[in-house]
């Protein structure tokens, strides 16, 4: 964290990308601040991957402004690429090579001298964990393992800026966390860092601010808190009905809760005092088969903006 | 930075993919046109009237064929390192978008790999010279000039190539290329026999393919009998060919990498 925090690192303004008649990335507006994990959220097909392309400098903008560390990523993406860290959405490691010499050969894109790079690719592998699979190829490695490796990978170049779109699709529960904890170490360091992602609890985790995109706009910006404040209440009862879900709900709640919304599964009730609304439910004689108090997340947010889940 | 610089920076990546291959290359870049130089050049040779005359001196079939075959070979590596290395660098190992994102632009991997391709060529043709010198075949000390001559026929094949694998979705097409395109310039670009035996269209086919310009350029220098002029014309050609073709390959790259 240093004196330059807040300053504007990435700036879009109109943002357009279109591919023939599909309008990937409608207009968008941000602004990614030194020093911020910043987060597109949303389902796929939202714009989001187009973005982090744009951003990248290997996907010329349709229309609007966008400029990456004040440059024009068409005219200066050699100059931009060298300054930021990509972690792709699929991985572009070379299975056959070992762990090491993935990250040194990649090193030499940038054109690190390959005396630095040993002890370069030893430090980024102790810091993603992977230091007794140096020598190993990379092939055999798990899905969580290669991940890492692509993280370390990209950061040979010391990014100011780090793009990881989806870093964690595909891995499973543990792996996740795994990366979420070097993510986050990175942020700490004052790497600054923009992702993409269509689970909230990742954006919850990792972003300070995110924008909520849905079929290349964006519909809400904020930080994970503010969008559930604003856009949701505190708590979620969850009903699940099995067979015999009640056709009036409104006349169950009485006009004690918020807002309704029934989804093929289950019912959600939002409310700002959960276990207050499922007594009275209680109360007045509705036996669901489950009741389920929780608090609102950023899944209660999408589905409230875009009448959708996150994850069809 | 310039882009001499930029376009060397891939050629490691290819160095080191290249390192775990190398023994099964070595077959067939060099042990194949060897067998091939055996079995046509001393083997068929023996059976061809001795007195074949080259401007107007004579030389043994072997001399004749084996530049033939120098040149050949040279269009076989390029053609095979330009097919499915470049299909997998977009699709499988995805190594052209790892270098995409870091600052290198299209033209540096495709330069680069280019790079890669001639360096390969040139290896494997400078070993195969030496074979042909074995045999007795090299006529002339201007021989040596062969191996730069052959490396541009590699890259007149890597770079027309390179653009189709770039282009294409899958290598369902390699195989087509190979059979339908390389083998029949293989056998019928005046390697083994002059185009001027053809029937008349297919010699004028043949002297516009880059193969027959190569042949010809290779056997004059290892014969030690080179019309300058016609020499002069062979490189024009190959070297135009060249440029057409890796702006193509520029083209067909942009548009599949960068969308």
């Amino acid at each position: 964290m240093g004196e330059h925090d807040g300053q504007s690192l990435i700036q879009a303004r109109g943002l357009v990308k279109r591919f023939g008649e599909l309008t990937a990335v409608d207009a968008i507006d941000f602004d990614l601040r030194r020093g911020e994990a910043f987060g597109f959220l949303g389902p796929n097909g939202a714009g989001k991957t187009s973005t982090m392309r744009m951003i990248g400098c290997v996907s010329p903008i349709t229309d609007g402004t966008l400029r990456v560390f004040g440059l024009d990523p068409m005219r200066d993406g050699v100059k931009i690429r060298s300054r930021l860290g990509v972690v792709p959405q699929l991985d572009t490691l070379d299975m056959e090579l070992t762990v090491r010499e993935n990250i040194v050969i990649y090193g030499r894109y940038f054109g690190i001298p390959r005396s630095e790079l040993g002890k370069r690719a030893d430090e980024l592998l102790e810091f993603v964990q992977l230091d007794e699979r140096a020598n190993d190829r990379v092939e055999p490695l798990s899905g969580g393992m290669k991940r890492r490796l692509t993280i370390a990978r990209s950061l040979v170049n010391d990014p100011e800026v780090m793009l990881l779109d989806e870093p964690t699709t595909g891995l499973d529960p543990q792996a996740r966390h795994v990366v979420w904890d070097r993510l986050y170490r990175l942020k700490q360091s004052g790497v600054t860092l923009l992702l993409t992602t269509h689970y909230m609890d990742e954006a919850e985790q990792l972003c300070d601010r995110l924008v909520v995109m849905d079929k290349g706009k964006i519909v809400a910006e904020g930080s994970p808190l503010e969008l559930i404040d604003r856009y949701s209440t505190r708590e979620v009862v969850e009903l699940r009905f099995g067979e015999s879900r009640p056709d009036d709900l409104n006349y169950w709640t009485d006009g004690k809760v918020a807002r309704i919304e029934a989804l093929p599964d289950r019912v959600l009730l939002y409310t700002d005092d959960g276990d207050a609304a499922a007594h009275m439910l209680h109360e007045r004689g509705l036996a669901p088969e489950s009741v389920l108090v929780r608090r609102s997340t950023l899944e209660d947010v999408f589905l409230h903006l875009t009448g959708r889940s996150l994850i069809e | 930075m310039s882009t001499v610089a930029l376009a060397l920076r891939p050629l490691e990546f290819f160095f080191a993919q290249y390192r775990r291959v190398w023994r099964g290359t070595v077959i067939s870049s060099v042990v194949t046109p060897v067998v091939y130089l055996l079995a046509l050049g001393v083997g068929l040779g023996k059976f061809v009237r001795q007195d074949l005359v080259y401007n107007g001196e004579s030389f043994d079939y072997l001399d004749v064929v084996a530049p033939a075959l120098l040149a050949a070979t040279a269009m076989q590596v390029a053609s095979f390192e330009a097919s499915w290395p470049v299909l997998s660098a977009i699709k499988w190992s995805r190594q052209y978008h790892a270098m995409l994102a870091a600052p290198l632009r299209v033209k540096d991997l495709l330069v680069g790999h280019q790079v890669f391709i001639a360096l390969r060529i040139l290896s494997t043709v400078t070993v195969y010279l030496a074979v042909i010198a074995a045999f007795g075949a090299v006529k002339s000390p201007l021989a040596i000039l062969a191996i730069p001559a052959a490396g541009l026929v590699g890259v007149a094949f890597a770079a027309p190539i390179a653009a189709w694998g770039a282009y294409t979705e899958s290598d369902a097409s390699f195989v087509a290329i190979f059979r339908f395109l390389i083998l029949p310039m293989f056998l019928f670009s005046g390697t083994f026999f002059p185009v001027s035996q053809l029937p008349a269209p297919f010699e004028a086919v043949a002297y516009a393919t880059p193969l027959w310009h190569g042949v010809d350029l290779c056997r004059q220098l290892t014969l030690g009998e080179v019309v300058v002029p016609s020499a002069i014309a062979h490189v024009v050609f190959l070297a135009a060919w060249i440029v057409a073709s890796l702006t193509l390959a520029v083209i067909s790259y942009r548009r599949k990498l960068v969308l």
